[in-house]
């Protein structure tokens, strides 16, 4: 069985922190991503910087620019992961924008994936409309594409994406982008209940998530809390991002 | 001529052209999408939208434009010359003529918000002219750079009371501009209508934009006829920026017998790595929704374009630009900074007309020696806008201070 479907067949609470891959520092990823395993992540997204990301809001998008400067590119980040994958076995998942992907090729890309053992691709601007020949070849590689669902999405939608992403599917807090707020408890609750009941796969919920409360209520309504923003805002000029990291990952956690 | 131009209907139902186009967006933004060209879809074919257009078009903006017989500078190259007179619109450009289109639609569909991204501020200037006229509130995103070289379209959308918001992400340019605002419209996506401003975008946006901009061929197709005498003009030349204005012309010639050149920016040079001439130097690549054509580095990330016009300097392309290209229907040529200058003071001497830098490319690749133009064409050029927004910037590289 697959690590993502094996995690998601367990009743427990799920944290996956998000990092941009190459920040702060080029090869700083490795040693955030062990802080996190060790703190208690239970499974990692790791983002692939991109000129222009049009999900993101100021946080992750000045975090993208500085890997950019920093000099990462996607091989960089494969190689990173190998090393990571020495140190872990928890699920990874890579989050990145179209166009990188595109360039270096399908085959390639997912090739590469496979052999830095990475288990899930998430792409926020590769809908179901688009998603079908790059999905049907992630999967016959044995890797799990992870789709959106937003606030807004039919029913029916909802039933066909999650069949192509067969694993997991991750839904948008919110209308918006990362880093905005969260609506209201009450409008979250019915819309995740609606992914429940609509969806195959189990889900995960990410956007606007700061905090231990936050983390533990997504926990109640979907199969796990995403939270990105937070972190890299947290590593804005931290003096030792690994130790940050470790700290804010134990504290969304509530390990003291 | 292949056949394929005979029963010309791309888009296809998923909004490519062929491997071009599509909705490479978020997965927010799908629904408005399909409400938008279901919106679209019926205001197509409705005869009420499209008499309040062709009204708005005659009385509001001033259409139809002339096809106007450019003498002097047709006997000084030896070919003729006609202008299509895009710059005598109401604002200033072509672009009204897709703001005036989208605010109707914008209006059925209920929305009361509208954003709009700009490089010139001539789409700007258009999209706070039609949301003053129905009273909507607008917002424009604009990059700070472009901010700086376009001052007096600012103070003109200021004055429209459109709110500017500046961008000061990746170059502060037209790309980040179209970043923020669609950043934007995911936030907002229930109450805004995002009113794109060329043949870019996500489906259904480089065929809405294409469809409202074909007023420019249709009418030339007739006045060429009736005042050339003769059924049609040997060849077409518009400047690309997104593609709009040039859509515009070649959209209602494409199954003709008629050449078509469409003319990117070279800024300092297609070696100098300082331009915007995505057709000759871009690569296949998806950026602000649509699959199409892309100056990009090894890694897949956008490489910053230069060109001294504002509306041309874009790192991407209209998708079905991209599908002419591939299938050779029309063919990309370039012209450079130094061209475009050099063009807009030989149109404003020769016939008194000051083109805007965007319609000077296109200008611009008459005079080039290599542009295989026979002597006695018939050639119709766009001149998509005016120049009086771009005069500070042209006495600037003449060094005169204002
Ligand atoms: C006068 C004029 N021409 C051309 C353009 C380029 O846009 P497009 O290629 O969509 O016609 C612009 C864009 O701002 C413009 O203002």
């Amino acid at each position: 069985m697959s690590r993502i479907k094996k995690l998601f067949s367990k009743p427990k609470e799920k944290l996956i922190p998000f990092l941009t891959a190459g920040y702060p520092e080029l090869d700083s990823t490795i040693e955030l991503v062990c802080a996190a395993v060790d703190a208690g992540a239970d499974m990692v997204e790791i983002g692939i910087p991109f000129s222009d990301p049009q999900g993101d809001g100021p946080v992750i998008q000045k975090s993208s620019q500085q890997a950019l400067n920093n000099g990462i590119t996607l091989k960089r980040i494969f190689e990173q992961v190998k090393q990571i994958r020495i140190q872990t076995d928890i699920p990874i998942a890579l989050m990145g924008y179209y166009n990188p992907i595109l360039k270096m090729g399908h085959e390639a890309f997912l090739d590469n994936c496979v052999s830095a053992d990475i288990d899930g691709l998430i792409l926020p601007d590769l809908p179901l409309d688009e998603a079908g020949p790059f999905c049907e070849l992630a999967k016959s590689k044995g890797l799990s594409p992870i789709l959106f669902v937003a606030p807004n999405t039919t029913n029916d939608r909802i039933r066909k994406i999650s069949e192509l992403a067969a694993d997991l599917i991750y839904a948008f807090s919110i209308l918006g982008i990362s880093g905005n707020e969260l609506s209201s408890k009450k409008n979250l609750k019915a819309y995740l209940t609606r992914v429940r009941e609509n969806s195959v796969t189990p889900f995960v919920v990410g956007f606007g998530i700061n905090t231990r409360d936050d983390v533990v209520w997504f926990n109640q309504h979907a199969d796990g809390a995403v939270v990105g923003t937070a972190i890299i805002k947290k590593l804005n000029g931290s003096k030792l991002p690994a130790v940050t990291t470790k700290d804010f990952i134990k504290e969304l956690k509530g390990i003291k | 001529m292949t056949n394929k131009f005979k029963n010309y209907t791309l888009p296809d139902e998923r909004g490519h052209f062929e491997k071009f186009g599509g909705k490479y967006v978020p997965e927010t933004l799908i629904p408005a999408l399909e409400a938008l060209e279901s919106q679209y879809t019926r205001v197509k074919n409705d005869p009420l939208f499209q008499s309040e257009l062709s009204d708005l078009l005659k009385h509001y903006s001033g259409r139809e434009t002339p096809l106007y017989h450019a003498k002097q500078i047709s006997e000084e190259l030896g070919f003729d010359i006609w202008l299509k007179r895009e710059d005598l619109n109401h604002t200033g450009a072509h672009k009204i003529n897709n703001a005036l289109g989208q605010i109707l639609l914008a209006i059925r569909m209920g929305k009361k918000r509208i954003i709009a991204e700009t490089g010139a501020g001539q789409h700007g200037v258009a999209t706070a002219t039609v949301a003053a006229l129905f009273g909507l509130e607008c917002i424009v995103y604009m990059g700070k750079e472009d901010i700086r070289r376009q001052k007096l379209n600012v103070f003109r959308m200021n004055l429209l009371g459109t709110e500017i918001r500046p961008v000061l992400s990746g170059s502060m340019t037209l790309k980040d501009a179209t970043n923020e605002a669609i950043r934007d419209w995911v936030t907002n996506v229930e109450t805004t209508y995002y009113l794109i401003g060329s043949t870019v975008g996500p489906h259904p946006y480089p065929m809405l934009v294409r469809d409202f901009q074909s007023v420019i061929g249709i009418e030339t197709k007739a006045q060429f006829a009736k005042q050339a005498g003769k059924d049609l003009p040997d060849r077409l030349i518009a400047c690309v920026g997104g593609g709009s204005n040039a859509m515009g012309l070649f959209y209602p010639f494409l199954k003709d017998n008629v050449k078509m050149i469409g003319v990117e920016a070279a800024g300092k040079g297609l070696e100098s790595g300082e331009h915007a001439a995505t057709m000759t130097k871009g690569e296949f690549g998806v950026l602000h929704g649509a699959a199409s054509t892309l100056l990009q580095n090894e890694d897949g990330q956008v490489t910053l374009p230069h060109s001294i016009s504002a509306g041309l300097d874009y790192p991407g392309v209209g998708p079905e630009h991209s599908y002419l290209n591939e299938t050779g229907r029309v063919n990309y040529y370039t012209a450079t900074d130094q061209e475009a200058l050099d063009a807009f003071i030989w149109l404003s001497e020769k016939e008194g007309i000051l083109p805007a830098l965007e319609s000077a490319h296109a200008l611009a690749y008459l005079r080039q020696d290599d542009n295989e133009i026979e002597k006695g064409e018939q050639i119709v050029v766009c001149l998509s806008g005016r120049g009086d927004k771009d005069v500070h910037t042209v006495a600037e590289s003449l060094g005169v201070d204002l």
